[in-house]
């Protein structure tokens, strides 16, 4: 009955690495989010409406590649280690992939922050989908490798933790929390190759001036083909906490282990072959492939209705064995003062929110209504910008004293933390939706427009654009009273009383789980036979239509060079005079 | 494999909403006939388009009775015609290509809303049935003055509508 950092102290030093890189890169993007409300609803204007692209671009990467995946990475090491009762096999060796990621990151963010700097030729407002031909430094996409290389690295680890301890406990079944942790791992592996090819095959060469032109359709193809699956990898952490810790918070167990890996088997089979719901709108793939990636997508609700119901019904059996009754009146019996508790629910509640816009989005003719509107980012904000980022800060109460040995610096500071960005979500969110509804697209600096204006049917633009500034400045407000919590709490006193570092058995353990769901050979050869089906034939299609370089084109380096701009603007002029 | 019952009642329920959407949307598509964008269109030289017959002059053409074509170009930052004049009532088919990065081309508030991929052609074929105006955006992010990309689509009354020659 121990803490985790009385255990492993060593692997505790690199988890705690990695929550800091994430939570810098926390602090980075949610400053550069409220700059961004602001300056959409024209309330504050500090930065030039051509800056906005790089502060965009900053705050996508920022968020969900920086912030998501270092916490992640913190996560999947804990549960590993925790679930096998064994450190890492090489300290090195985890150090050293935590060393390629963070430098990945550094070389990154050097030309999207050069971009602020007119003086450095160098920049990357490319955002972070960096459709060609937008053409980065090349260093932005040497700096997303090295990071990504990380990750497979980090994986390699934990698949040798798991392979070390299989040789000691042949007869045993793999751990719940390292069963999830392997079959997330398999899908980004599968998931990485499409940006991997992507950036190694083209971008690099051709922002190196290697080659001449690329395929824009393509690279975007590419690019998505990874872009729905990096979503899972993002959610996955969060669903590990809410199977592992949550019914513990709750004062229980899980319900059901099968189930729990039933989910993550599906998770890994459908997370691919759906990318191209993201290309709904695109010229040059036919609408069969548009319908089969629409299909498989309603296929990949299912694992996450599933989860509703086991994490609910876990929930509950805690709430029941803290003495809770009646139909609904067992909610009473939860422990509501806890912010991890507190936190992970209220998540999961926005998470059914974010579920039921995102079944809109997947079908493909309300899809023509909404897409690229500022619909879309009032979804993702309620799924990876709630469900994901709230279950990490709420975690992050638990895991943080964990891995430091350190009480929380304050329990009530933190509690109000996670309903302040319940509540400025909601408001965020709720107006983006309606916004989108409007046609007011996303990613642009000023959507007020010359010619026209957008009319709101209830309410007005106005009141609209106050609720994304009130919402924004709920969140950044939160954002800053979490990272306040987390570093009082690095400089707290050791403490003794400290929960001990245990997941309890589920309810129904793995002996009722078949043994063919540890079978992680089988599923990964189905999941790429899924890929391969999914999209053999689209991408054959485009590279047969337009040729692995495209039909030509130039690249357009987006750098901020006043000559430039000067230029374009006066070509601009010119053309309104013919 | 243990299946507690309520389990299994979630997992037809679950199956059954599944299965529901993708009726829905099937009928939307194929009952009632809701067009996407394909890849019907050749590909063609983002580079070249002056040599192109239908792009060297961005323009609304006349086809059939109550037909018209619509060849649009989208560059940094703007689109060509501007703006585009078409009758109510008439069956109008978009050609949309780019000259340069990729674009949207997004008629605010309706779901006549596409990429622009350089190097791709987007069709979409529209019937406007009232007169009026509407605004048109680029919604993907195309660059520093990507905020400023827009352009207008008037739709005039069918009796007063009428092409102008050589309209640019
Ligand atoms: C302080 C809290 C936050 C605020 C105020 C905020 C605000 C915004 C706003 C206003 C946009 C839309 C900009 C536009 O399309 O023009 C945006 C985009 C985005 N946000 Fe946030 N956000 C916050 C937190 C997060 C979190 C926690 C995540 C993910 C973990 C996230 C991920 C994203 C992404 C991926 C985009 C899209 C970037 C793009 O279009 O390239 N945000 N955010
Ligand atoms: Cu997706
Ligand atoms: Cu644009």
């Amino acid at each position: 009955m121990s803490a985790y950092i009385d255990d492993f102290p060593e692997e505790a030093a690199v988890i705690r690495a990695a929550f800091w890189s994430s939570f810098v890169a926390l602090a980075i993007g949610a400053f550069f989010g409220l700059i961004q409300t602001l300056h959409r609803t024209d309330i504050v204007r500090i930065f030039d409406s051509t800056d906005y692209y790089t502060i965009l671009t900053a705050h996508g990467v920022f968020m969900v590649i920086t912030f998501t995946i270092f916490f992640l990475v913190g996560v999947f090491t804990w549960a590993v280690t925790t679930s096998l009762d064994r450190g890492v096999e090489s300290l090195r060796f985890t150090w050293s992939w935590y060393l390629l990621m963070s430098l990945g990151t550094v070389f990154t963010a050097i030309p999207i922050l050069a971009g602020f700097v007119d003086s450095i030729d160098m920049s990357a407002d490319v955002l972070f989908t960096f459709y060609a031909p937008l053409q980065a430094h090349p260093l932005f996409y040497i700096g997303l490798t090295m990071f990504v290389i990380g990750t497979w690295l980090a994986g390699a680890d934990w698949f040798r933790s798991w392979w070390a301890w299989k040789s000691e406990n042949p007869s045993e079944r793999i751990p719940l929390p390292t069963f999830m942790v392997l079959t997330t791992m398999i899908m980004w592996y599968i998931a990485t190759l499409g940006i991997a090819v992507s950036i190694l095959a083209f971008l690099l060469p051709w922002s190196l001036g290697l080659v001449e032109t690329v395929n824009p359709l393509l690279t975007r193809t590419l690019f998505w083909y990874f872009g729905h699956p990096v979503v899972y990898f993002w959610l996955m952490p969060a669903y590990l906490m809410w199977y592992t810790l949550l019914p513990k918070f709750a004062g229980g167990r899980l319900f059901s282990d099968p189930l729990a890996r039933v989910v993550f088997v599906l998770f890994l089979l459908l997370s691919t072959p759906v990318g191209i719901h993201h290309q709904y709108l695109d010229p040059g793939i036919s609408e069969g492939f548009k319908f089969i990636a629409m299909t498989n997508t309603m296929f990949l609700l299912l694992p996450s209705l599933l989860t509703a119901f086991t994490v609910v019904a876990s929930i509950e059996h805690g709430a029941r064995q803290r003495g809770g009754e009646g139909y609904f009146a067992w909610l009473g019996a939860l422990p509501w003062r806890e912010p991890a508790f507190t936190g992970m629910a209220l998540a999961g509640l926005m998470f059914a929110a974010g579920g039921f816009s995102g079944m809109i989005n997947a079908g493909m003719n309300i899809n023509y209504l909404i897409h690229n509107t500022l619909w879309v980012p009032g979804h993702f904000h309620l799924t990876v910008g709630t469900a994901v980022a709230l279950t990490f800060m709420a975690g992050a109460y638990w895991l943080m004293p964990q891995v430091t040995g350190k009480p929380l610096a304050s329990k009530p500071i933190a509690l109000f933390q996670t309903v302040l960005w319940f509540v400025g979500m909601t408001f965020m969110s709720n107006a983006m939706h309606r916004a989108g509804l409007l046609g007011i697209p996303r990613r642009t600096a000023e959507p007020q427009y010359e010619g026209f204006e957008f009319q709101a049917a209830v309410g007005s633009v106005a009141e609209l654009d106050a609720q994304v500034a009130i919402g924004g400045t709920l969140l950044f407000v939160s954002a800053v009273l979490f990272l306040w919590n987390m570093l009082i709490t690095s400089f707290n006193r050791p403490t003794e009383t400290l929960p001990s570092n245990v997941i309890p058995e589920p309810l129904s353990g793995s002996d009722d789980s078949p043994a063919v769901l540890d079978n992680l050979k089988l599923w990964t050869l189905i999941a790429i036979v899924l890929v391969v089906l999914a999209y053999s034939l689209p991408l054959a299609s485009i590279v047969d239509r337009g040729g692995l370089f495209g039909p030509g084109g130039d690249a357009f380096p987006v750098r901020l060079s006043p000559t430039l701009v000067a230029q374009l603007l006066v070509d601009t002029v010119q053309e309104g005079l013919r | 494999m243990n299946i507690h019952t309520y389990e299994k009642l979630w997992l037809v329920g679950a199956m059954l909403l599944i299965v529901g959407f993708i009726a829905t949307v099937t009928y939307g598509a194929v009952g009632v006939g809701v067009t996407m964008i394909d890849d019907s269109e050749e590909t063609i030289d983002p580079t070249q388009l002056d040599e192109d017959e239908r792009f060297s002059e961005p323009r609304v053409e006349q086809v059939g009775e109550n037909e018209y074509d619509v060849y649009v170009v989208a560059r940094q930052f703007m689109f060509q015609p501007d703006p585009i004049e078409v009758p109510a009532g008439s069956d109008v088919t978009f050609y949309v290509t780019s000259a340069d990065v990729i674009h949207s081309f997004s008629v605010a508030g309706t779901n006549v809303n596409t990429m622009v991929i350089p190097g791709e052609v987007s069709t979409m074929t529209v019937e406007f049935d009232e007169p009026g105006e509407y605004g048109i955006v680029c919604n993907e992010y195309c660059g520093s003055g990507h905020h400023a990309m827009e352009a207008m689509l008037i739709v005039q009354p069918e009796d007063e509508f009428e092409l102008e020659e050589g309209e640019n």
